[in-house]
């Protein structure tokens, strides 16, 4: 007689049961792996049952194979969901052993910096390119003529003597202004002009605090058909907003140069107190900031411009004066001893 | 420039406004107020006592008590004093409890000043102090009659006898007032006397312009027959006026006097040299007196100098004069240096009774160059320089005989010697409304300008539209002198604020700086910072560079006048400055320091210069730390890359430069022209700037660079072939370097070859002596097809066999 199906089922069950407590009891994923081969392997206990299928009646085979997979799959399911429970807890204690503190410092390149100068000689640019100015050069050895003589002031004019010049020979010298770029910007004929010259110049100053034998200016120079003192006042007043802030202000002062007339200085509001008062402003609550004027007639017919048919305004700015006003440096020394522990700062 | 507002309100008599109302509207409207100070700011309750009895103090040898009258009426405050110069009957100034005084005798001025409270000394009560002019906030320099050692006896001065008991002394002293301190500008020499900025302030605030007005003076004698004038170069002094005094009388000036002139600092002497300072300080018009009885044959004689001349200036001192100096002189000697001083031999004394005062004005060029050479500078010169209105000399001489008379100084004798070959005449501008205001940007009435003309005294034809400048405003020349007068009696603030309406323009950096700027970028990626040195350097960094006698490098231009030795020459070359640089880092304690520096270096044409020289920008970068040579090596590659020099650039060895280690460093060959080098810095040099560790600098000559620089970078093209890489290691002697190793891979490898890497060097004991191997990765690939094995091993024994021609054989 051939062995009935409930003598099947009751194996089927004992394996069933043995192998969820196994799975339960197991500690580790790799036992998981054994327990799927002593149960489901090609030896194991599962598919021993099944090989003793033809002992079973026939009429009761189908049953007992559907028992048989349907076994199987509870111990394949239940086997995926503790193996899912293993996983997820091996994964929670890796991500807990891996935590780490966040408040060490972080990792940075050894990157350099940009001298405080040409950061704010940078800005400047970027202010006065974006309103259509070119930004050009020329020598820092200039003749006498480009340096005074074509700028109105002849020889022997008090105002060539305030200057404190350095002579190479009687008519070479090193420029004492930028304001000679002009000169050359205007020789070139081209008309409109829109220029500004960025530069290194020299007077003979001992060094300290405030003064340096080398320090650099920005010349600033428009001139085209019915340029007014009011564009002036625009175009600086707009500089100034840019480089200091919306809401700075601006005060215009006659003042005289050679090569300008009108002639003025500019103040803005110093923008460390906004205009009350500090030790950067000296308690007047304004810092002096730039030269400027519409172009002397003269200094237009000198550069072969007439002056009845073009006007012009120019400007000369201080580069290393709005350096130290913007980063509040006290020592004028510190932009040319390269420390690096000053030159990191920017 | 100074002056108190109480000299300018003797000009501008409504003038009525505050120290800092004053400050703004005149520094708005160009005449710069840098500063001011108020006298009485630290001065209250401060009044005219009386002593009526001094007693001696119970319990202090050194003290005594005096009862002080303070009013009219009577009223009696106790004051105790150390004082040694107070007696009974005696007026003196005095602070009252809870009043304030502004300094100390013993230390002078103090920035608060002090309170007085009553209290008690030595166990007698004291109420108030009676002051010295120390404790009024000034001097017995500026106050001559003032006890320097006391108490200020103000009885002892005539002028303050009959002040009233309790009325202000600080009024009576003059010292309710204000100075104020300008920075003139040097194109307004008639703002160096205190009548331009009355003027100034006159039309400014819109008031009237009260000048002095200066009344015909002199006995009836003739001045012509005491003295004549001979000018031999006219040239340099255009006129020269001179008037005689008589019957000196020399006495103190009167207080109104002393105080103008101690309120802007001149110490009052006697009333013939106050006479001269004050019209110098009211007409800008310097003036000397001479003892007329010292002058030889009467006679005034203006000449140059003779080369080494020597004369003695009235403070003592001998000077050695030139040819081109202008001298005053008599019919046998010379008694004054035109324009600076006068002479010793000359000057006003004590026994002096007969003067003659001299207004002249000189060449201020000439005067300039003068007292430049002879080391002097006096308030004299310093006016004289800005070249004066001759038209106002006699002005200011006729006022000074004014003041002679009104103070009873002298005997005023007729009649003025003048030589005034060439009179200055004012000059006439045209005005066109339309020109000013199209030139400022407003709309301004030729009413307003009119006005605007007229305050500052100048004379307008409205008919021609012409305006006529008087002598002293020789900084008008044309019409856009014209246009800033308006612009600031309009006011520079009122004028509107547009920006320009013309044509349009495209702005942008020139290539030079776009390049500059994109060089910045990459090497501050490789941490150097960037830094700055002068110009200029001294020529013993040659030395320390251990430059060859004839290096070209020692071929610098010499600034004539430099601020001294360290700063004389104009740098050659980028690397003083680097190393100057590196060192003080050095010095400091910091650690791996890199720099870079974009700095133009000066290389003359020729020597001595006749044209300018070529100015050439450089690239220095310099480093200690951490990185070796290849570190400073692969800075350069990566700048030049960014530069667009693409090309392979070729690293010379022999670079013979003195200042590097003779081992390691290069020229950088780019197209045949030495584009960079770099290098170690080497031991000795780099012990001449003091710094401790290895150093490594680059230079890259930009103004090369850029002449070379490549066009725009084109797409190469994804290659759509693979490659084929093969690995080599060969073996060879020493000598033999990398870059003749890669010359043959280049010349074997031909089109297929696509690029090579070194990534191996050994030196070591699996390696017979003196041999060494490198190791590199070679990749090949066809732009048209996929390489196969064949192609390669064809390409690889083709190198092969080219290398075993020099001697390198891969390593078994």
């Amino acid at each position: 007689m051939k062995k009935g199906k409930d003598d099947m089922e009751n194996k089927l069950k004992k394996i069933l049961e043995n192998a969820m407590a196994q799975i339960e009891l197991s500690e580790q994923l790799d036992k998981l792996g054994d327990i799927k081969v002593s149960f489901l392997g090609k030896k194991g206990e599962l598919t021993s049952l099944l090989k003793s299928m033809k002992e079973i009646a026939p009429e009761d085979r189908p049953k007992a194979g559907q028992m048989v997979n349907e076994a199987r799959a509870k111990i394949e399911e239940t086997l995926t969901t503790k193996r899912k429970e293993f996983e997820q807890a091996m994964l929670e204690e890796k991500l807990a052993s891996e935590k780490i503190d966040v408040t060490l410092p972080g990792k940075k390149l050894a990157e350099g910096h940009r001298h405080p100068n040409t950061i704010t000689l940078e800005e400047v640019e970027d202010i006065f390119i974006g309103m259509g100015y070119k930004v050009v050069e020329g020598p820092e050895i200039e003749k006498d003529y480009y340096n005074f003589e074509a700028l109105n002031i002849p020889d022997n004019h008090p105002a060539k003597d305030e200057q404190d010049t350095f002579y190479i020979t009687k008519d070479i010298l090193l420029r004492t202004q930028t304001s000679s770029v002009q000169v050359h910007e205007m020789e070139k004929g081209k008309l409109p002009i829109r220029m500004i010259a960025p530069g290194r110049v020299f007077r003979s100053d001992e060094v300290d605090a405030t003064h340096s034998p080398t320090f650099h200016q920005i010349e600033g120079l428009v001139i085209d058909k019915g340029i007014t003192f009011a564009d002036l006042k625009g175009t600086l007043q707009e500089f100034a907003k840019r480089l200091f802030g919306e809401d700075t202000k601006v005060k215009f002062r006659p003042h005289h140069f050679q090569f300008t007339e009108p002639s003025a200085e500019m103040d803005v509001s110093c923008f460390k107190c906004g205009g009350k008062g500090c030790r950067f402003c000296k308690g007047s609550g304004w810092v002096e900031i730039l030269g400027c004027g519409m172009v002397h007639p003269h200094v237009l017919e000198m550069s072969g411009i007439n002056p009845e048919e073009y006007t012009g305004f120019a400007f000369g700015v201080g580069l290393e004066r709005i350096a130290l006003f913007k980063y509040e440096i006290d020592d004028m020394r510190l932009l040319y001893e390269n420390d690096t522990r000053f030159l990191k700062q920017f | 420039m100074d002056t108190s507002l109480s000299w300018i309100k003797a000009y501008v008599p409504d003038l009525d406004c505050s120290a800092q109302e004053y400050t703004d509207a005149m520094t708005l409207s160009g005449t710069k107020v840098e500063g001011f100070k108020e006298f009485d700011k630290n001065l209250d309750k401060i009044v005219v006592g009386k002593i009526n009895k001094i007693e001696k103090h119970p319990n202090a040898n050194k003290l005594v008590v005096c009862q002080v009258q303070i009013d009219e009426e009577g009223t009696q405050v106790q004051i105790v004093t150390g004082a040694t110069n107070v007696k009974e009957g005696q007026n003196i100034p005095v602070v009252l409890d809870g009043g304030r005084v502004a300094g100390s005798h013993k230390d002078g001025e103090s920035e608060k000043g002090y309170k007085i409270k009553k209290g008690k000394l030595r166990g007698v009560e004291s109420c108030g102090m009676m002051c010295s002019i120390e404790e009024l906030g000034s001097n017995s320099n500026m106050y001559p009659d003032a006890d320097p050692d006391g108490i200020y006896i103000l009885s002892d001065n005539p002028e303050y006898a009959n002040a009233k008991i309790g009325s202000d002394a600080v009024e009576l002293l003059g010292l309710h007032d204000i100075v104020f301190e300008y920075e003139v500008t040097s194109n307004r020499v008639d703002c160096f006397g205190v009548l331009g900025i009355a003027r100034e302030a006159a039309a400014t605030f819109g008031k009237k312009f009260v000048p002095p007005v200066i009344t015909e003076t002199g006995n009836d004698e003739d001045v012509n027959d005491y003295i004549t004038i001979d000018v031999k170069n006219p040239d340099l002094c255009p006129r020269y006026t001179a008037r005689v005094v008589k019957n000196i009388k020399l006495a103190p000036s009167p207080e109104w006097m002393q105080r103008r002139l101690a309120s802007v600092g001149i110490r009052p002497i006697n009333n013939i040299v106050d006479i001269t300072n004050y019209v110098m300080e009211e007409y800008a018009q310097p003036m000397h007196a001479y003892d007329l009885d010292t002058i030889e044959d009467r006679k005034i004689v203006v000449r140059k100098a003779k080369a080494g001349e020597k004369f003695t200036t009235l403070d003592g001192q001998e000077r050695e004069l030139d040819d081109t100096m202008l001298m005053i002189c008599d019919g046998k000697k010379a008694i004054g240096l035109a324009g600076i001083m006068g002479g010793e031999n000359s000057m006003i004394t004590d026994n002096v009774t007969t003067m003659l005062f001299e207004a002249a004005t000189f060449d201020g060029t000439n005067i300039r160059l003068s007292g430049k050479k002879l080391g002097m500078r006096t308030d004299a010169q310093a006016k004289f320089e800005k070249g004066l209105d001759p038209n106002n000399a006699l002005e200011a001489m006729n006022r000074a005989c004014q003041l002679v008379e009104e103070l009873g100084a002298g005997e005023v004798v007729g009649g003025v010697a003048d030589f005034y070959p060439i009179k200055k005449e004012p000059v006439n501008i045209p005005y066109d409304t339309a020109k000013i205001n199209a030139l400022l940007g407003t709309d301004i009435s030729e009413e307003e300008m009119i006005k605007y003309f007229e305050t500052i005294d100048l004379i307008v034809d409205q008919d021609k539209k012409i305006v006529t400048v008087p002598t002293w405003r020789q900084d008008l020349e044309r019409m856009a002198d014209l246009a800033e007068e308006v612009a600031r009696f309009y006011g520079y603030d009122k004028i509107p604020v547009t920006l320009p309406k013309s044509s349009a323009t495209t702005g942008g950096l020139s290539e030079k700086l776009r390049c500059e700027k994109a060089v910045r970028t990459v090497v501050e990626g490789y941490g150097f910072c960037e830094g700055m040195t002068f110009s200029f350097e001294s020529p013993k960094v040659y030395d320390k560079l251990c430059l060859e006698e004839n290096d070209i490098l020692r071929k610098s231009i010499r600034i004539n006048n430099p601020l001294g030795e360290d700063y004389s020459v104009m740098r050659t070359s980028a690397l003083g400055g680097m190393l100057s640089s590196l060192s003080t880092n050095y010095n400091r304690r910091n650690k791996n320091v890199r720099l870079y520096e974009l700095a133009n270096i000066y290389i003359p044409k020729q020597l001595p210069m006749e044209e300018l020289p070529d100015e050439r920008m450089q690239l220095a970068l310099g480093m200690y730390g951490e990185g070796d040579f290849f570190t400073m090596k692969g800075v350069v590659e990566d700048v030049l890359n960014k530069l667009g020099l693409k090309e392979r650039a070729e690293y010379r060895a022999d670079a013979g430069k003195s200042y590097f280690h003779p081992g390691r460093q290069a020229d950088v060959i780019y197209k045949d022209k030495c584009i960079a080098f770099l290098g170690e810095v080497h031991p000795v040099v780099q012990k001449n700037f003091e710094i401790g560790e290895k150093t490594y600098i680059a230079v890259i000559d930009i103004k090369i660079a850029l002449s070379m620089a490549g066009s725009y970078t084109k797409y190469q093209g994804v290659p759509k072939f693979p490659a084929i890489t093969r690995d080599i290691s060969l073996s060879m002697k020493k000598e033999v370097t990398a870059g003749e190793i890669e010359e043959v891979i280049r010349q074997a490898g031909g089109k297929l070859l696509e690029s090579y890497e070194l990534f191996d060097i050994y030196e070591g004991s699996q390696l017979l002596k003196g041999y060494k191997s490198l190791a590199y990765k070679i990749v090949f690939r066809a732009q048209d097809r996929t390489l196969t094995d064949g192609d390669a091993g064809q390409i690889m024994d083709k190198i092969i066999s080219s290398l075993a021609k020099k001697e390198v054989v891969l390593r078994q």
